[in-house]
């Protein structure tokens, strides 16, 4: 079934100048149409200004479309009267991890958006404790989130949509401003997610490597999709991902410069164990 | 022409009774010209190590000689050392404030007592170097993009002529394209300048191609310092420590595991391709 | 370091005054204000000495804790203390040069340094036994009544507790952009006042722009989140009232009539009524 279909989404913003007048329109989506379904990891590269970002607001109904339609699990976001229904369907995850914790103490965090929903009492407590452990932070309760480390702050906002007893999350770049380590926790939780509650999964990044365990892959450039399929597929396409100045893993990358050596390989491999298997070693 | 720290100490905390230990024991030589990447991660002391290179933090123990001087001595100019010792913090773009590109850029010049002349001439040196067209000089620092924004603050710091570079993680919250402009940028302006340039960085990948040496942190101390191939010999140490050496590291030696000999302390996607390929012809 | 600020801070613990629902400890303070107003002599306050001495043992908050909080205050009371011993006419005691300190003088500094340091101390027990969640929350509730002439009662109640989540967070930020521009040359340091409230300049534009960005990003996180003001919320943490909250509404009214009735006796020393 599809979680989230967009069809011909266009969205367009009026640029001002100082003093108001209109400056020119940009196009930050240009005729998108995508059909994503329940229980995938999607994920969407592309540049900061490709439009990536702009999409996922419209996921949550944050954004309306300025021309075509984009359905949550089968509801209309243009439509005012979905908007709460959309938003607690498919949750999202932001950047800045100090910027989207409300509560003072991790539970009462996670707990926000349950509390917002008109959920009981005891209910809440329940949603909590099962969504704190699911992401590993439940001996963390009782803490106050400053106390916590990039990565710690960003499994309690998960933790906080999880609450919420989302059939979707959009991830919006939230590890771009973690460390190694608190990018490795961040998406271990995300995956987790998805292979064990099957929750779809959309992340939105432009590291390669978290990637690579995606069921699909849309690159996204100056608004449009640029390519799509299996991170396989589309980690083929080295020249095209250079020309769009993205990343590649670097294995794919010296397979990439051995074929070009004349060694023979296949395309696409993603591991080093791949290519040391591709090499016959 | 050298910073030397000598047994530098710093405890946060120190008069409660949970004090931090943020640099322990700490000995490093940065010359002259050399291009150093200072690793570690969150927490592992190395920013608050390249504040105290320029003066804003003073150690709890130890000695800083800039140039044969002492920074602590009573008499020690700071100011000057301030403008000697360039510090670019993490996220700079947060610190501009001016109303455009070119005034903000002239705010650590002017703060010198420079003559305005000296001032705007330095400036756009400084725009021109991080690669800022003229055209962008009379907007406002906030409608730029976030890499663009980065190299004006960056060229805010550069416009005090500083004979020592220090970037707290420049590349922190850049796409990739971004990152390699903003990192072949920086290597270049090194190479035209001579200056010292220490790359702050949690990321081995990101600096790997770029410096000369690599210093690596661990909770306040010293735990590698040497050429980039010598300290990713280490690779399994640092990832105990929450480090990865280059995802090439990893390859050689999962190639060379495999029964074919390579050089594993190739640094870089083409000399490995050059060294399997020599490889896989010796086997034939 | 600014992130050492620790007045109104939360002090972890389990004790009776912790676990007190925080409107009880709400009214609890602003009635033991009030108490302090209401005696004119110093047996009075030795009742309010008493009770907060009580309080404080029971809150097991250590008592060095509470009076490093004080430390931010010490100035004003310094200069509460001067100006009374400086300007209240009446018998005289000593006089030196065109000062003039009297027996008034002296008893009103001593009077207004300890209704000043009770009444603080008094409400730092309030903040440091009730997370500030918590005490949004009775605020909310004990405001209540005011939601009939239309004051926006939950709206106040959330913007108190996001600023105060997010206090710490800017204190930290002020101190990198300062040290960021003191790197680029500025001096906060020195100058006359005109000079120095220039050189803020540099700290309080990033500072402003900062603080927008993240309350547009809240905002958007919240919105995300389903919020959507009062209407149709639940609470995870209900405020309700226990039996310990009725005793101790029944002690504060019993320690209201002691200060009341034990405040009108006064003691004559030094040829004035204490």
């Amino acid at each position: 079934m599809s979680i989230v279909k967009a069809k011909d989404l266009t969205f367009e913003y009026i640029r001002r100048d100082e003093e108001g007048n209109v400056d020119g329109i940009t196009t930050a989506i240009d005729n998108v149409s995508l059909d994503i379904k329940e229980g995938q990891f999607i994920a969407i590269l592309g540049h900061n200004g490709s439009g990536k970002s702009t999409f996922a607001k419209h996921i949550n109904a944050i954004l309306h479309p300025t021309e075509g339609t984009v359905w949550v699990d089968g509801m209309d976001t243009s439509d005012d009267a979905n908007v709460w229904n959309i938003r607690h369907e498919a949750g999202m995850v932001f950047q800045n991890p100090d910027n989207q914790i409300i509560g003072q103490v991790v539970e009462e965090d996670v707990g926000f958006g349950p509390e917002n929903m008109g959920v009981p009492t005891e209910e809440i407590w329940q949603r909590v404790e099962e969504s704190l452990k699911a992401v590993g932070m439940y001996e963390y309760r009782k803490k106050s989130p400053n106390r916590l480390s990039g990565g710690q702050k960003q499994r309690v906002s998960i933790a906080g949509v999880l609450a919420m007893h989302p059939k979707c999350i959009v991830f919006d770049e939230p590890t771009a401003m973690l460390d190694p380590n608190g990018r490795k926790e961040v998406i271990r939780a995300a995956r987790a997610l998805n292979d064990v509650e099957g929750i779809t999964v959309i992340l939105i990044t432009h590291y390669m490597e978290e990637i690579i365990h995606a069921d699909k892959v849309f690159v996204m450039d100056k608004g449009k999709i640029a390519m799509e399929g299996t991170p396989r597929e589309v980690f083929s396409k080295v020249d095209e991902l250079k020309a769009l100045r993205l990343d590649v893993p670097q294995v794919t990358l010296l397979a990439y410069e051995l074929k070009k050596r004349g060694v023979n390989l296949p395309d696409g491999i993603l591991t080093k164990e791949e290519l040391v298997k591709a090499l016959g070693l | 022409m050298s910073i030397i720290l000598d047994h530098v100490s710093y405890v946060y905390d120190a008069d409660t009774n949970m004090p931090v230990k943020a640099l322990d024991d700490v000995n490093l030589v940065i010359n002259d010209g050399e291009f150093i990447g200072l690793i570690g991660h969150t927490g592992s002391g190395k920013s608050t190590l390249v504040q105290h290179l320029n003066g804003l933090m003073k150690a709890t123990s130890g000695t800083i000689y800039y140039n044969g001087e002492d920074i602590y001595d009573n008499d020690y100019n700071k100011k000057e050392l301030r403008s000697k010792v360039g510090l670019v913090f993490q996220y700079p773009e947060h610190q501009l404030f001016e109303v455009d590109v070119f005034t903000d850029v002239c705010f650590g010049p002017k703060n010198l007592g420079w003559d305005d002349k000296k001032v705007q001439l330095k400036a756009y040196e400084a725009l021109k170097m991080v690669g800022i067209e003229d055209e962008y000089f009379y907007q406002s620092p906030f409608d730029l993009s976030g890499g663009q924004k980065r190299r004006v603050a960056i060229a805010g710091v550069l416009a005090m002529s500083p004979e020592v570079l220090v970037l707290d993680e420049p590349t922190a919250g850049l796409d990739p394209k971004g990152r390699d402009e903003l990192l072949n940028k920086i290597s270049e302006l090194r190479r035209t300048t001579g200056m010292t340039v220490v790359l702050v960085s949690h990321s081995m990948e990101d600096v790997a191609n770029y410096v000369d040496r690599i210093v690596v942190m661990n909770k306040g101390r010293i735990m590698y310092d040497d050429v980039p191939s010598e300290v990713f010999k280490n690779y399994k140490e640092l990832e105990e420590v929450g480090l990865a050496a280059p995802q090439v590291t990893y390859i050689m030696h999962a190639l060379n595991d495999a029964g074919l000999k390579v050089d594993c302390d190739v640094t870089t996607i083409n000399e490995a391709a050059n060294e399997i390929v020599k490889a896989l012809k010796g086997r034939k | 370091m600014l992130r050492d600020i620790t007045l109104g801070q939360y002090y972890q613990s389990d004790s009776v005054i912790h676990r007190l629902d925080p409107r009880v400890k709400l009214l609890g303070t602003v009635a033991f204000v009030v108490s302090l107003f209401l005696s004119d002599y110093f047996l009075g306050y030795l009742v309010a000495i008493l009770f907060l001495a009580i309080c404080v043992e029971l809150s097991t908050v250590p008592f060095k804790f509470i009076v490093k909080g004080m430390k931010t205050i010490v100035f004003l009371l310094i200069i509460t203390v001067v100006c009374n011993l400086l300007f209240t006419t009446g018998t005289t005691v000593v006089s030196f040069w065109k000062v003039t300190i009297t027996v008034e003088g002296i008893r009103m500094a001593f009077m207004m340094a300890l209704r000043l340091s009770l009444l603080i101390l008094g409400s730092s027990i309030m903040t440091l036994t009730t997370t500030p969640n918590n005490l949004t929350d009775g605020m909310e509730s004990v405001m209540s009544p005011l939601k009939k002439i239309r004051v926006p009662v939950h709206e106040i109640s959330m913007m108190m507790s996001i600023a105060l989540r997010f206090i710490p967070i800017l204190l930290e930020e002020t101190d990198k952009i300062m040290k960021a521009q003191i790197a680029r040359g500025a001096d906060f340091e020195t100058g006359g006042l005109i000079k120095r409230a220039k050189a803020l300049i540099p700290l309080l534009v990033p500072l402003f722009i900062s603080a927008f960005r993240r309350a547009n990003d809240l905002a958007l996180a919240m919105e995300a989140r389903c919020y959507r003001g009062g209407e149709h919320r639940t609470k995870m943490k209900p405020l309700k009232y226990r039996k310990r909250d009725g005793i101790a509404y029944g002690i504060l009214v019993i320690y209201i009539a002691a200060v009341i009735i034990v405040g009108k006796f006064g003691i004559p020393v030094g040829g004035f009524v204490w």
